[in-house]
Parts: C-alpha cells; sequence; structure tokens
C-alpha cells in the first residue's frame, strides 16, 4: 500500500479546494477556527480532502489534531469558518447534526465502547435506532463486519473482557456499521500496549485499501508514511506544512516541521 | 533466590536454601489459615460475652422488673401482634406503591435537570427549585399540609382519604432525594460516552435512554436501596393524618394495656423487612466495588 495507489497521491498541496476535476472532494475546512475559553486551538485551518484520500495529521500533543476532527464530526463547534462535507455545509445554521455524523464515522483513542452492551448491541445500536434497520439484518450485518475484522467469536463478549486491540477494532466495526463516507481517527492506537497496535494498523491499512476516505491523528510516524496520501503537519493550531509523505518525512521544508521529526527520531519512535 | 549470590559468597548451600524457604512458606500459609480461623473465633467470643454482661446488667439492675413488664411482656405482645401484623400491610403498601411512582417521577426529574441548553432553562430551574424545596420540609409536615389541607381543595375525581394523600406526600418527599441520586448517577457517566454515541448518529434523548441511563441507574442502585429503606420506616409517620398503620395499632393498643409492649411489636416488624434489605444492600455495594477492581486490575 503506497500513497501513490489514492488520488491524494496526485494531487498534494490542493489546499485551496481545486482538484482538477479528478476526484469530487469529500471533505474541505475553510479558515477553521476554535477556541477553549482564551485558549485558541485551532487558528485557521484550510484543508481539503478527496474521496478515497487518506490523510494524516501528525504533530505534538496539543497541536489541534483531535480538536479537528471533532470538529469536523461537529462534537465540537466551531467559532469561524466553514466546513464542508459531501458539498453540504455542516457549519450552517440548521442542518441536521445527526444526518451529518451518519456519513462521518469516528473513532476514540480511548475506544469509548458502550460497557454495558455486548459487542454485538455495541454494533447493532446505532444501525437499529438510527436508521431504522431490523434486529435480523442489523446482526446479519454486523456478524459480517465482525468476521471480516476476526472478531466474529467476540460477539456475546463485553467489552471489558476484549483486550485493548480488540476493543478498538470493535470501534471500528462499530462506526462502519453506519456505512459512512468518511472515518476520522483520533490517535487510535496511543491508548494500547505496543503489541496490540499492529492488528488495530492492519485494520486500517485494509480500510484504506479498500477506498474509505480517512482523516487520521497518529504518533504513529511509519504507519502514516505507508498509508498516507498526504500529510499534514499541525503546529499550535495551523497547517505549517503538508505534502506526500516521502517529501514530508525527507525533506520537510519547514524549520518546525524539522524539529518535530527529528525529537520523533530520537525518541525512537520511527 | 539464593543462587544470585556472588560466587564463593558464605551462604549456605542453595539446595537446603530452597527446602527451607518452601517449608517457610507452607509454614506461613498455614498460621495465615488458622489465623483466619482464630479471628472469626475470637469475634464470636468476644460478642457473647459482650452480650452477657449486658443483659447481666440490665437484668440485675433495680428497675428491670418494671421495664420488663412495661416493655417485653410476652402476654401483651401475643395479644397484640395479630392485629398489629394486619395493620402492617398498610405500610406495605402504602411504601410498595410509593416506591413505584417516586422511580418514575425522580427519574424524570433528574432528566429534566440535566438537560443541557439555554432553551430548557425555565425546566432545569423547575426541578432544582422542586427538589429544594422538598427536601428542605420535614417529611410530617409535608404529610401534614396534604393530609389535611388538600381534602378541603374537594377536586373532582382525586380521592380524599389520608390514604392516598399520604403516599402522595411520600411520594413527593421522597423524589427529591431519589432525582437527586439518579442525578448523580447520571453525571458519574464519562462524557466521551456521549460523544461516542452522539458521533454514531444518536440524538441527544437516544443517547441519554441507550447509554448515559442503563449505566447511571445501575451504578446507583444501593443508594436507592438505601433510599428505598429510609421509606419504608418513614411510612409510620401517615399515622399522624389517621391512617390506622402498624404504629397507629400499636398506639392503639399500647393505650388500652397501659403498656409500651406493642411498640416493640411493630418495631420487629419493621426490622425483619429492613434488615434483610440493608444487607442485600451491602452486598450489592461490596460485589460492585469487586468488580470494578477486577476491571481495573
Amino acid at each position: 500500500m503506497s500513497g501513490g495507489a489514492s488520488p491524494g497521491g496526485t494531487i498534494g498541496g490542493a489546499a485551496d479546494g481545486t482538484f482538477g476535476g479528478a476526484a469530487r472532494e469529500a471533505v474541505r475546512l475553510e479558515d477553521v477556527h476554535k477556541s477553549f475559553g482564551k485558549l485558541e486551538v485551532l487558528k485557521g485551518i484550510d484543508l481539503a480532502v478527496a474521496e478515497h484520500e487518506v490523510i494524516c495529521l501528525i504533530g505534538a500533543s496539543g497541536s489541534g489534531k483531535s480538536t479537528l476532527l471533532r470538529c469536523v464530526n461537529l462534537l465540537e463547534p466551531v467559532d469561524s469558518g466553514r466546513i464542508v462535507v459531501e458539498g453540504e455545509e455542516i457549519t450552517a445554521r440548521g442542518v441536521d447534526v445527526n444526518v451529518i455524523r451518519r456519513q462521518i464515522g469516528i473513532v476514540f483513542q480511548a475506544f469509548n465502547l458502550f460497557p454495558h452492551m455486548t459487542v454485538l448491541r455495541n454494533v447493532t445500536l446505532s444501525p437499529r435506532e438510527v436508521l431504522g434497520t431490523d434486529r435480523a439484518t442489523a446482526e446479519a450485518q454486523a456478524v459480517e463486519l465482525l468476521e471480516r475484522f476476526g472478531l466474529a467469536d467476540k460477539r456475546d463478549e463485553y467489552p471489558d473482557r476484549l483486550s485493548g486491540g480488540q476493543q478498538q477494532r470493535v470501534a471500528i466495526v462499530r462506526a462502519l456499521a453506519m456505512k459512512p463516507q468518511i472515518m476520522l481517527l483520533d490517535e487510535v492506537t496511543s491508548a494500547l500496549d505496543p503489541e496490540l497496535v499492529a492488528e488495530v494498523l492492519n485494520v486500517i491499512k485494509e480500510l484504506a485499501a479498500s477506498g474509505m476516505t480517512m482523516i487520521i491523528a497518529t504518533h504513529e510516524m511509519g504507519f502514516a508514511k505507508d498509508i498516507a496520501g498526504r500529510i499534514c503537519f499541525l503546529d499550535a493550531g495551523r497547517i505549517l506544512e503538508e505534502g506526500p509523505p516521502d517529501q514530508i518525512f525527507s525533506d520537510p521544508q519547514n524549520p518546525r516541521t524539522r524539529e518535530f521529526l527529528q525529537r520523533i527520531i530520537e525518541a525512537g519512535r520511527m | 533466590m539464593s543462587s544470585i549470590g556472588p560466587p564463593g559468597a558464605p551462604l549456605p548451600p542453595t539446595g537446603t536454601g530452597d527446602i527451607g524457604g518452601s517449608r517457610a512458606s507452607r509454614i506461613m500459609a498455614w498460621g495465615r489459615e488458622t489465623e483466619g480461623v482464630r479471628s472469626v473465633f475470637v469475634a464470636m467470643l468476644s460478642t457473647v460475652v459482650f452480650l452477657a454482661v449486658v443483659i447481666v446488667v440490665v437484668v440485675n439492675s433495680s428497675g428491670w422488673p418494671l421495664v420488663k413488664q412495661a416493655f417485653f411482656n410476652g402476654k401483651i405482645f401475643a395479644q397484640s401482634f395479630p392485629g398489629i401484623r394486619t395493620a402492617f400491610r398498610v405500610n406495605v403498601e402504602m411504601f410498595l406503591i410509593a416506591e413505584v411512582f417516586i422511580l418514575v417521577f425522580a427519574l424524570f426529574l433528574a432528566v429534566l435537570r440535566s438537560l443541557t441548553g439555554p432553551v430548557f432553562f425555565p425546566l432545569r430551574a423547575l426541578a432544582i427549585v422542586y427538589t429544594d424545596l422538598f427536601r428542605g420540609v420535614p417529611t410530617i409536615l409535608v404529610i401534614f399540609i396534604l393530609g389535611f389541607g388538600a381534602p378541603s381543595l374537594a377536586i373532582k375525581g382525586v380521592p380524599n382519604s389520608p390514604f392516598f394523600w399520604g403516599i402522595v406526600s411520600l411520594v413527593l418527599v421522597y423524589s427529591a432525594y431519589v432525582a437527586e441520586v439518579y442525578r448523580a448517577g447520571i453525571e458519574s457517566v464519562h462524557t466521551s460516552q456521549v460523544a461516542a454515541a452522539r458521533s454514531l448518529g444518536l440524538s441527544r434523548w437516544q443517547s441519554l435512554r441507550f447509554v448515559v441511563l442503563p449505566q447511571a441507574v445501575r451504578r446507583v442502585i444501593p443508594p436507592l436501596l438505601n433510599d428505598f429503606i429510609g421509606l419504608q420506616k418513614d411510612t409510620a409517620l401517615v399515622a399522624s393524618i389517621g391512617v390506622v398503620e402498624s404504629f397507629r395499632q400499636a398506639q392503639i393498643d399500647s393505650a388500652a394495656t397501659f403498656n409500651f409492649t406493642p411498640y416493640l411489636c411493630t418495631a420487629l416488624l419493621f426490622i425483619i423487612i429492613t434488615i434483610p434489605l440493608a444487607r442485600f444492600t451491602d452486598w450489592l455495594i461490596a460485589r460492585d466495588r469487586q468488580r470494578r477492581q477486577a476491571g481495573a486490575a
């Protein structure tokens, strides 16, 4: 799997939202600002993501990666700027957030599975209650997804009984059960023991190969290099540099990017 | 073990060390076991001795024959018990009916109070005023005010019986407490659970219903049972507006016999109900703690 396989590889640096008519646009952020109290976390983010593109957000903790993802899913309301998903402005007044969120799956660092429900119920809850899918159909679809990700035998377990890697894979399946067009992954391996990271990353690689549009916040640089069509380096609420992985990792232009990657290398994370 | 010592150091041969170690650990395990048995034995013995001393002191006190006559009169106990037991059914009816309404109404109040957004301010404020009011007024006052006041309103279709208004009073007062218990439970569910639910497209209400409330209610079952025990005892307060329940029946018997034994009879009936429930609550709390510790490990 290399960046060249996805359209993202061909449109690097298309932050102005033009794609040369090749690929349709999935997500566009225009000058997005977000503050928590006096702390401005996002200071004007512009980003365009094409369909089937995989984008990795890298940067230090607190640089705004998670907040950016949460804004795209409207879990955090933006202060100013526009976010357009599949041609619809989701930051406009009067949009039905519940409908928007159906198209966008998000997976969190801490899994956030529902502890009082079995794996199967976790996965079928939303299709049944939100989409109104009948139980038999929802369960059949869920089982199919669980099988695809090697979790079929866990369907009747409660989340506490699963390993971190299994829990995170269930969380991914749960998001996929809504048949989203875009997946947002928020440091999904950061809470895992090192030996469990690979199983989750493999699932994400499979998703990328199947053509899922994804925005991924990650600290796994090797993984980002492998999977991303484009890398965005965030620093203090701004995208300081973006480009194809080869360029960002081997020839970063911005001194802050160089400094960040240097620290990552020193920490033995790459 | 000792094999990590520096070569040539004057240590006992490792073989002996090992045998000694395992024997020591066996002795320690045996010691722990007998210690457990011994502590149970000591606890029992000290309880028996303590009770014996108390009984001897009380029974040998100069006033004991009189007290025995007034409070522990076997004949009067046997006479009044059937009547009080029948009257106790009224208490049971009251707390069972009240508890059902309390659990529902209090949950409604707690949900109102946990609504976010400026639109819901009036509802939130209403819930806060309600809980402040009914937690602040003594239960017996609410029973008096409603029991004697409400029937004079003569609202059509609403019963006038003190039994009815007694239950209404208990529901109003206890709902305020139980709503707070529910609210604590709701607030104990981490916001990331709501974020996960909302991100899956569930509405605010659906998130509450499927994700937050089931977890919240499970966590507060022990304190809910605790309030239920309080409710059972407080049904005796309804006697004050003329409902003949076990306490009032005991009063009647007591007045007829010039003896306090009937009160003891009532107390016994309450204890028979409340103590098992209290132990059950303790058991639930202990089980919950064990589970959480097992989950954390």
